[in-house]
């Protein structure tokens, strides 16, 4: 592990912004932080920059403990670098931005300007040496402050939403781009974003933070595909959650028996991706070991495809379909239909 | 009226010919008010960034303090620096009084407020994004308060020229505790006010004329360097 952050606790005017953090970053892994807005992502990345102290709680570079003060912490500081969310550009030039954190360093003059070109390459910046930081657009703003960064050669590059306030064009390029710096360099990311699409095109790892608490940690896949708590369901857009009694036939919802394939036993929770629910408007002899009946209570569109909710007893499901399966079911609000869904379909934690 | 054009004629004349009197006054303010500026700013601007990037109980109190003391009357600073340096005061055996040290002395009191006050706006004018910035590339310290200084320079630099208005244009601390020895002490407001009193009024508008063009030198440079900072 590079970095590893114990029972971290942050106070800020009598509020406590985190709570009992633990996370462990692993070399080279491009490490995703997600969480709603005001869920402690920054806070988290300012302490894990060495920005900030944390009120509680201990810190380790490389397995060895980050000191709260002194050189010894000075000097795991500059084995990292920030990104900040809107980065400022000091006074002057792009290669006297780039420079600076080579500058003081001691670096010698021939190698700061080997080194600022290379990475004015890198970031596609080529020829921007000269211009003055004050003239530049919003993503070549963000790239000049990656350069500044990445020039310094950190071990963990900590990136605070650095996607937020581009547009569509430009994040996209921004994404491509870090995820070709990733490979390239094999510095280890921190990233704090509250786009999944950011999240599942770069990370490897990732946590998801609610109210300053570490709610899941894990592979993308499983954080994503394996959420473990109604909050982290509900989080990655899984909709259909519903509070269950596990027996042996299945789980008790409302009054519904939903077969599934786990062993839960008692109380827990269950999901159910909408795509899985298949709507139909007969009953049809189908492997799925799921069938109900019930009633459309709306049909909303969202995006290219539309939002079905229908009510089976108590329990109201929502189903997606296609626009053609949509005309061709000819599905209409207040209509009764049937649907069916696998029980593997059906996600328990 | 005549007289008020014709004493106005004759003071630019003794500018324009450099009458050595007029001319030996106003170098000597400038002399006294230079290098009281600049003693004032290397101790006063690190005073102001060591109150700016620290915590402590008690700071917003001592801003608003330093803020208020922005105005205090000239006299009053006079007055107290007079009974610090006099014969029987605690540095009375310096022998400052009434001599341009003791102007001096008087002045680097009387604007430090001005420049530790001015210090710590243009630095939180800065907000954090600067020193974190700094920060999260490595910098020590130190290196992040000079970092922060200089990205605020134009802002730092105006609190020095308003401090140096200051010290020019006073009259209090320099006839309290520099006596208006004429060829010592005498600088251009106490020279203007006794001629005023002497009825000397074209030697005193002479002087009242140099005055005005350095306040507005340091006026017009103001104003071009909170435009820069635009």
């Amino acid at each position: 592990m590079i970095l590893e952050l114990e029972n971290i606790s942050q106070r800020k005017n009598g509020q406590r912004i985190l709570s009992d953090v633990n996370l462990s970053f692993s070399k080279g892994a491009f490490f995703v932080l997600m969480g709603p807005t005001g869920c402690g992502k920054t806070t988290l990345l300012r302490v894990a920059g060495l920005l900030d102290k944390p009120s509680f709680g201990r810190m380790k570079y490389q397995s060895e403990p980050i000191p709260h003060r002194g050189k010894e912490r000075l000097h795991v500081r500059r084995r990292m670098a920030t990104v900040f969310q809107r980065p400022v550009l000091f006074r002057g030039s792009v290669f006297s931005n780039v420079e600076w954190g080579l500058r003081i360093r001691g670096i010698s003059e021939d190698e700061i300007s080997r080194k600022v070109s290379q990475v004015l390459v890198m970031v596609d910046l080529e020829g921007y040496g000269d211009r003055d930081s004050s003239t530049l657009s919003g993503g070549e703003l963000q790239r000049v402050a990656l350069a500044r960064a990445l020039v310094i050669e950190p071990s963990i590059l900590i990136l605070d939403e650095p996607t937020t306030s581009l547009d569509p064009n430009l994040r996209f390029n921004l994404l491509r781009r870090l995820k070709d710096l990733h490979s390239e360099t094999g510095i280890t990311f921190i990233m704090a974003t509250h786009d999944f699409t950011d999240a599942l095109s770069l990370g490897t790892t990732g946590a998801v933070m609610r109210n300053g608490r570490i709610e899941q940690t894990g592979t993308i896949d499983e954080i994503f595909y394996s959420p473990s708590t109604p909050f982290m369901a509900s989080f990655v857009g899984m909709k259909n959650v519903f509070p269950a009694e596990f027996s042996e036939d299945g789980a008790i919802v409302e009054d519904l028996l939903i077969r599934h394939t786990s062993n839960k036993r008692g109380h827990g929770f269950l999901a159910i991706p909408p795509g899985a629910i298949v709507v139909s408007r007969e009953t049809t002899v189908t492997s799925e070991r799921n069938h109900f009946a019930g009633t459309i209570i709306c049909i909303e569109r969202e995006g290219s495809i539309f939002s079905i909710s229908v009510n089976c007893g108590n329990l109201l499901m929502i189903s997606s379909v296609t626009r053609s399966a949509l005309s061709e079911l000819d599905l209409t609000e207040g209509q009764d239909i049937h649907i069916s869904f696998k029980a593997s379909a059906v996600h328990v934690f | 009226m005549p007289q008020l054009l014709e004493a106005f004629r004759i003071a630019l004349d003794m500018i324009v010919s450099g009458d050595p009197v007029v001319f030996s006054i106003a170098f000597r303010t400038l002399m006294i008010s230079v290098t009281a500026t600049v003693i004032a700013a290397l101790i006063f601007i690190p005073v102001g960034c060591l109150i700016h990037f620290n915590r402590f109980r008690g700071k917003r109190f001592l801003v608003s303090i330093i803020q208020t003391l922005f105005s205090v009357p000239t006299v009053l600073v006079g007055m107290l620096v007079f009974l610090l340096i006099s014969r029987a005061g605690p540095l009375g055996s310096l022998g400052m009084l009434f001599s341009p040290g003791a102007i001096v002395l008087g002045e680097v009191l009387l604007i430090a407020p001005i420049l530790t006050g001015l210090t710590i706006s243009a630095l939180s004018g800065m907000g954090r994004d600067v020193a974190d910035t700094a920060l999260s590339l490595g910098a020590g310290q130190l290196q992040m308060v000079l970092k922060v200084l200089s990205e605020s320079r134009y802002m730092v630099l105006t609190a020095v020229l308003m401090g140096f208005g200051r010290a020019v244009s006073e009259i209090g601390v320099a006839i309290i505790i520099g006596g208006n020895i004429s060829g010592y002490t005498r600088t251009l407001t106490t020279a203007i006010a006794l001629g005023v009193g002497k009825g000397e009024t074209s030697a005193s508008i002479a002087l009242g004329i140099i005055l005005l063009a350095l306040a507005m030198i340091v006026s017009v440079t103001v104003n071009t360097l909170q435009h820069s900072e635009k």
